[in-house]
């Protein structure tokens, strides 16, 4: 608890005084520079689009993956089974990002192209398809970068489901069964709603660890001098990412600052997610008991 | 004895890697031993055991190159290089926390460097000795068009997004004969800060005959194509990407196995290849604009060479030294590692995608050396 104030502490203290000199609105503008220290101009707008769509790009493709393998693993497949196929599931953790980095940017990337072209073109009348401020060829876009993410946040999920759904009470399968449900009305009618709640605190867990994400997203996503269009198949940086990138050149503390600003923004909003977390997983107790 | 040798030895070997992982731009070893007795017994070793610089990571490769000279050529003596960029290159020099600084860009007069600097070497002026030589090539990816010659207006309109396809009149009018695909222009630049971005955009301005007009500076300024980070991310973005062109060292072109454009340089003529021999044709007659051994070089000549054969696209990057220290042992030993650096140093550095000093140059730098005290 100490630990997270000082840290916060330490983030407000450095970014204060390059808040104050900055020359456009911090939260509305998409532009980035901090060359010149005597005419800083950072605002956090595109950071803040990108994390939030790379991230939900891997939450809408892991979510129902991850539900789907931890019932298939606690409720399908006899125990002797699903152990060494949770236990693969779980191996997904192991792999270092900067693995799934090199993957999506050579291998995932080039390869979505049909698929990031079709989407972009035929689907474009969905608002998030549309645009592409990055080319859709090098595949370094938020689409690809959120499947990444989402493989890297499955094994979260999955870990935290599967410990949810393995506690539904013995006695409400049982009657379920006896009544006449089959395993899938067995599943819908008790297990789903008892762990309704474990699942979106997995899941939060999982989003929190897709919006810091910093290597593997830094080595797929290209950016661009256009700002953000609000597609998935734009470029851009995330917060983590941009202040990765920058890092070795901090050697002024008004344009390391600013970094340090995008950092703060991206802390509350990590510390937020988590506190949604633990409220969601609380009150499935309460109710629970 | 024998073990705390190795130990150094090791420790040097652990040193130049994590040097090597920190600028990110390594693709080679450090290769030893192809220093000769005989040339080494020029170098006057001794003075301080162990040296500290630090600066550019341009040039950290050819650095890990000269350190293993150093080391061979001068028994028990070693250099220690931090890359950790050209501007804390110069700001550790000048608070005398390093012996001498490697900087991409010379020390600048109008942020009062050159007078800290002086500062620093109790009153004797410091020089900028250019001992690192790296060409940049432009890579591209178009197959069935190798060999592919632009000059410099036409990469300058490419790269502000003025030309945007590969059979663009002003690209097929360089290259009659080869069939030019109909495909989309991408164009990828460093989304890093980068003293290759930096050299790229100054020969830009110098070459291109006023077509270039987004200015100069470490970040890219076109205004076109996607980012990527680093060298690595660059040519590899350019290896997986049909029609993408970007700038890079030249080691990652090789060992990516790019397609590197010819360059038409201000003289018109016929398109050069990058290679040793016309990167140190263009290094030969550049002009010298700091005065006696200050040797600050005018960039602009060797961008906006007319010399035929010559290949303009050099990068230069500079060890910033005393003229004079005030510790002896400390001038004696920078001398000696900056000799063997000029000297057997450059032996082989085109294998690290450096272009080594030509023959006319290296005296200028030997006189240059020799003066410092």
């Amino acid at each position: 608890m100490v630990s997270i104030v000082l840290i916060g502490l330490f983030l407000l203290i450095q970014a204060v005084p390059s808040l104050l000199v900055d020359n456009i609105n911090f939260f509305t503008s998409p532009e980035w520079s901090t060359g010149d220290v005597a005419n800083l101009r950072f605002g956090i707008r595109d950071l803040l689009v990108v994390t939030i769509l790379s991230s939900l790009v891997a939450l809408v493709i892991a979510m129902p993956v991850a539900m789907g393998i931890a019932l298939f693993l606690t409720h399908y497949l006899p125990p002797r089974v699903a152990r060494p196929f949770a236990y693969v599931i779980d191996l997904l953790a192991a792999v270092p990002s900067i693995v799934f980095g090199l993957w999506g940017a050579k291998v995932l990337g080039p390869a979505l192209e049909p698929l990031a072209t079709f989407l972009n073109t035929k689907l474009s009348w969905f608002p998030l398809f549309s645009g592409n401020n990055v080319s859709l060829a090098g595949g370094g876009n938020i689409f690809t970068a959120g499947i990444v993410l989402s493989i890297m946040i499955l094994p979260i999920i999955t870990a935290v489901s599967r410990e949810v759904f393995q506690q539904t009470p013995v006695m409400q399968i049982e009657g379920a069964l006896a009544l006449g449900a089959t395993r899938w009305e067995m599943v819908r009618t008790t297990v789903l709603p008892f762990g309704r709640s474990g699942y979106i605190a997995g899941s939060m867990l999982g989003l929190g660890r897709a919006l810091g994400e910093t290597v593997a997203v830094l080595l797929i996503l290209r950016s661009s001098p256009l700002p953000s269009s609000f597609s998935v198949f734009d470029g851009g940086y995330t917060f983590a990412s941009k202040i990765a990138s920058a890092a070795p050149e901090f050697s002024e503390p008004l344009s390391t600052g600013a970094y340090i600003a995008a950092g703060l923004v991206l802390f509350v909003f990590t510390f937020a997610v988590n506190a949604l977390a633990r409220y969601v997983a609380g009150r499935g107790k309460a109710k629970a008991s | 004895m024998k073990i705390q040798r190795h130990g150094a030895v090791l420790g040097l070997v652990a040193a130049g890697a994590l040097l090597l992982s920190a600028c990110g731009s390594d693709n080679n070893a450090p290769a030893g031993g192809n220093t000769t007795s005989n040339a080494a017994s020029k170098v006057e070793c001794g003075g301080k055991a162990k040296l500290k610089a630090s600066g550019s990571s341009a040039q950290a490769n050819a650095m890990t190159r000269f350190v293993t000279a150093y080391e061979s050529a001068c028994d028990g003596q070693s250099l220690d290089y931090n890359s950790n960029g050209s501007g804390a290159g110069v700001k550790e020099f000048i608070g005398k926390q390093t012996d001498f600084g490697g900087s991409d860009s010379v020390l600048n007069a109008e942020k009062k460097e050159t007078d800290d600097a002086a500062k620093r070497c109790d009153g004797a002026p410091a020089w900028n000795l250019p001992a690192v030589f790296g060409p940049i090539a432009i890579t591209y990816n178009v197959p069935g068009a190798d060999g592919l010659a632009l000059d410099a207006a036409t990469i300058a309109k490419i790269f502000s997004g003025a030309v945007t396809t590969w059979n663009d009149p002003a690209i097929a009018a360089l290259n009659s004969g080869k069939t030019l695909p109909a495909d989309k222009i991408v164009v990828v630049f460093r989304s890093d800060e980068s003293g290759t971005t930096d050299n790229f955009q100054k020969y830009l301005e110098a070459a291109s005959k006023g077509t270039w007009t987004k200015g100069v500076g470490k970040a890219f300024n076109g205004g076109v194509g996607e980012g990527a980070k680093g060298n690595e991310q660059t040519s590899a973005a350019v290896k997986n990407t049909k029609g993408a062109i970007t700038y890079n060292e030249w080691s990652f072109a090789k060992s990516n196995k790019l397609q590197i454009a010819k360059i038409i340089n201000s003289g018109g003529g016929e398109p050069v290849e990058l290679s040793t021999a016309s990167a140190g044709k263009s290094i030969e007659g550049v002009k010298i604009k700091g005065t006696g051994n200050d040797l600050i070089l005018d960039l602009k000549s060797i961008y906006a060479t007319e010399t035929p054969g010559a290949y303009p696209l050099v990068l230069a990057a500079y060890e910033i030294v005393c003229s004079k220290y005030t510790d002896a042992e400390v001038g004696k030993a920078v001398k000696a590692f900056l000799t063997v650096a000029v000297t057997d140093g450059q032996k082989g550095l085109e294998d690290a995608g450096y272009s080594p000093v030509p023959a006319s140059f290296q005296e200028k730098l030997l006189t240059a050396i020799k003066a410092i005290a």
